[in-house]
């Protein structure tokens, strides 16, 4: 499971809510990174070998082997192409946005 | 009941770090703080005193290493003087923007150029603005006692602010008087250990010392600036605590001396107040209406005191180990503009464009129409946050 | 301790940050904090992992942590291991600090000093992009030969940086006879993992200065970060290489180096260059390894 974005936060409405002493939760994500895409992972699974490269070498982490094929979180994706340009079996193509 | 001692200030002041129980000590040495720093590795050496004693290798690594012992939830203390200080200054504003409460002591001594290691306040009066704050002490005594009273100040869940205790280099540190020290069981009830949310807790992961834009930079300062006007009642407070428990008052913020009947005053600062003591009490036996104000805190200042007595005595000087070059100096400059009242012209401070935060048109015209409403006689805030969200 | 990718948490703790498309820097982050877990006390000064990850309300760093001033790293890292002895935290608590080459070979390098040599117990990471990668791109102590940054622009009268060797933070570290020190590369995680992990396990000062290339910086698509950082290693321009024990190990030497030549030209910092710069290159590079191969024999 990846991180969750905090989709109710709501920014501080008095004095109270301040972060005290720039101080404030560990972890905590408002904004996706999806924004910064234009390409996207899509993986041809016939001929993933479960290597695992594009796993490690995500600068994200944003791709997940937890369960029986790797999967993306489309909201911390920011299509930089690496795991299509590293995969020993190419079986990721990157693909345009809304494409 | 204590004990008795003929210590110098600098050691007197090590006894009241001692008594505070830091769990870390980390300092760099600099005359003429050096000898407080060398009496608490004796402690520890001679097992007076449970801490750990970081040996860095600068001051900026002394206030950072503090800062990351703060951090922990630890108590901790540290020292320096001049460019020592100096060298420290980007750390002080780290500490007190965080709102860790880091106590330290500062042998004021000058700061170079000419290269000179004696003391003057113009090392301390350079953080002016550092967000410490800054209590100066007049004997080796009280340099004990405000160094307790120091961290139940830093330490006041509502205070949360840092604090530097301010001892004249050599006419202080190196100079040996009758001392009481107090009991640590005393101390210990008098200064419970320090407790704190805001720390590096696995239990409740933070961000310390986070990143905040124009859209909340404000509010935050605003909690540091009520921050200090809190410390200003606590020094009062925990002084006349720390009196009840251990028979010694240093009267808060600030002592009046014989200014009952006084035409001539004089404000004084750390060890000339001493002096100036002394000479008030021969001047009086000469019949001469003087008196002393005795300045204990610097920042906060007590400005409510200051113009309260404006008018009041015939003359007032102000006493000043420093200078803001191209202007007066420090201190007079702050008592003068505390007691404008007199001068005629209706002013209020407007603080605005904090950490990049827009100041718009809008905003000026509001300022405009605060002026307006002095001249028509009607009362506004001295000092107005513009552009503040609530 | 072999690392082995499916044996990895899928736990991220270094997530949903803001850095460009392609960072290594903060892919160092996370391979790292996959090592050490959730007992990891984090610090970082002024750099662009602390400018990408803790902006309020947004926090990209799943455990506690701080970010320091600019030359503070090792010296607030430093008070967080005693004061965390001190208060009787766990031993087996990471105290990691993450930093760039700027805030580690230049402006943080006293404190960094200061912490090693009183051997405090932390670990400490220099993600080396070649430069002041935060700022926009200007030239640090660990810039290479030749490098177009933006205060060594490459002009007329410029061949851009022209440092003859990039500072070395291994050497120096290991002149401060710490327990541990390696350097490593994102592009080859499996190493770089093993050495956090080795580090992770040793008391006292611990380094790792592992090369992170910066498609922004350099000039190369995101893409290509991987790519680039093997042919860094396969040319010689960087080395995987350890000093544990008083012992230095070269722990990957190319019988043969690719030429610099390819790899410079994949880089737009470097498209200036010449083939006699080329060859000046090489000669460094030389000059270096028979440096690090006379080390590891000592």
């Amino acid at each position: 499971m990846k991180p969750k974005r905090d989709l109710d936060f709501k920014a501080p409405a008095s004095m109270e809510e301040i972060p005290f002493g720039a101080s404030f939760p560990a972890g905590h994500l408002v904004n996706p990174n999806s924004g910064y895409r234009t390409f996207a992972p899509k993986f041809d699974y016939d001929k993933c070998i479960h290597c695992l490269f594009c796993f490690v070498y995500c600068p994200e982490g944003a791709i997940s082997k937890e369960g029986e094929k790797l999967t993306v979180d489309m909201d911390y994706c920011k299509g930089c192409g690496i795991c299509a340009h590293e995969c020993p079996k190419k079986c990721i193509s990157m693909v345009k946005e809304g494409e | 009941m204590g004990t008795k001692a003929f210590l110098s200030a600098n050691e007197a002041a090590a006894h009241g770090v001692r008594l505070a129980r830091p769990k870390v000590i980390s300092a760099y040495p600099i005359t003429p703080q050096t000898t407080l720093v060398e009496k608490l590795a004796d402690f520890i050496a001679d097992g007076q005193l449970d801490s750990k004693y970081m040996m860095v290798e600068s001051e900026h690594s002394a206030m950072a290493s503090a800062l990351g012992v703060s951090m922990m939830g630890a108590r901790v203390f540290t020292a320096s003087s001049s460019q020592g200080l100096l060298y420290m200054c980007e750390m002080l504003s780290y500490v007190s923007g965080a709102r860790h409460p880091v106590v330290m002591a500062d042998a004021n001594r000058s700061t170079a150029t000419p290269w000179n290691i004696y003391g003057d306040h113009r090392d301390a009066m350079a953080m002016r603005d550092s967000g410490f704050v800054q209590l100066y002490v007049e004997s080796g005594q009280e340099a004990l006692d405000t160094m307790i009273q120091a961290y139940k100040l830093a330490e006041d869940p509502q205070v949360m602010l840092p604090v530097m205790v301010n001892l004249d280099g050599f006419t202080l540190t190196h100079t040996y008087d009758l001392v009481d020290i107090p009991d640590q069981d005393d101390v210990d009830r008098f200064l419970p250990p320090f407790q704190t949310k805001m720390k590096l807790d696995f239990d409740n992961p933070q961000v310390l010392c986070g990143t905040i834009g124009p859209a909340f930079h404000t509010e935050g300062r605003i909690q540091q600036c009520e921050a200090f006007e809190v410390a200003k009642k606590k020094i009062a407070e925990i002084d006349a605590e720390y009196a009840k428990m251990f028979g010694r008052s240093y009267h808060g913020m600030y002592e009046e001396y014989k200014c009952e009947d006084a035409e001539q005053v004089l404000v004084a600062t750390g060890s000339l107040a001493g002096t100036t003591r002394v000479v008030v009490d021969e001047l009086r036996a000469e019949g001469r209406k003087v008196g002393m104000i005795k300045l204990r805190s610097f920042r906060p200042f007590p400005k409510e005191f200051f113009a309260s007595i404006s008018g009041k005595y015939k003359a007032l000087g102000v006493t000043d180990k420093s200078i803001s070059f191209g202007f007066d100096g420090t201190i007079y400059g702050d008592v003068k503009a505390s007691m404008y009242g007199n001068c005629g012209t209706k002013m209020a401070n407007f603080i605005c464009g904090l950490g990049g935060r827009d100041v718009s048109k809008d905003m000026i015209v509001e300022m405009f129409d605060v002026l307006q409403n002095l001249s028509d006689g009607k009362s506004e805030d001295e000092v107005q946050f513009i552009g503040k969200r609530w | 301790m072999a690392i082995v990718f499916k044996d990895l948490p899928d736990e991220e703790l270094i997530y949903g940050q803001k850095s460009c498309q392609g960072c290594a820097a903060l892919l160092a982050a996370r391979l790292t904090m996959k090592v050490l877990g959730k007992k990891t006390m984090l610090a970082c000064p002024a750099c662009c992992f602390a400018a990408t990850t803790s902006v309020y309300p947004e926090s990209a760093v799943f455990v506690p942590n701080v970010v320091t001033a600019f030359p503070a790293l090792a010296s607030t890292l430093s008070g967080m291991a005693v004061g965390g002895e001190a208060m009787g935290l766990d031993d087996d608590v990471t105290y990691l600090g993450i930093g760039g080459d700027g805030g580690t070979v230049d402006i943080g390098l006293q404190a960094l000093s200061g912490a090693a040599e009183r051997n405090e117990n932390i670990l400490y990471i220099c993600y080396d992009n070649e430069a002041y990668m935060n700022t926009g791109v200007q030239r640090s102590g660990a810039t290479p030969y030749g490098a177009s940054t933006t205060t060594t622009p490459a002009g007329i009268c410029s061949k851009g940086c022209d440092n003859t060797f990039k500072k070395s933070l291994f050497e120096i570290m290991a002149a401060h006879r710490v327990p541990y020190i390696a350097t490593a590369s994102t592009s080859y995680p499996k190493d770089f993992m093993e050495k956090v992990a080795k580090a992770k396990a040793k008391k006292g000062t611990k380094i790792i200065h592992v090369m992170a290339p910066c498609p922004t910086g350099w000039g190369y698509s995101g893409e290509k970060t991987i790519e680039i950082g093997k042919m860094a290693v396969e040319c010689g321009l960087w080395y995987l290489a350890e000093y544990e024990d008083g012992k230095y190990k070269l722990n990957m030497e190319p019988k043969e180096f690719k030429p610099v030549e390819t790899y410079l030209k994949a880089q737009k910092r470097f498209k200036h260059l010449k083939e006699e710069d080329f060859k000046r290159i090489e000669g460094y590079r030389d000059a270096d390894w028979e440096r690090l191969r006379r080390l590891v024999q000592m």
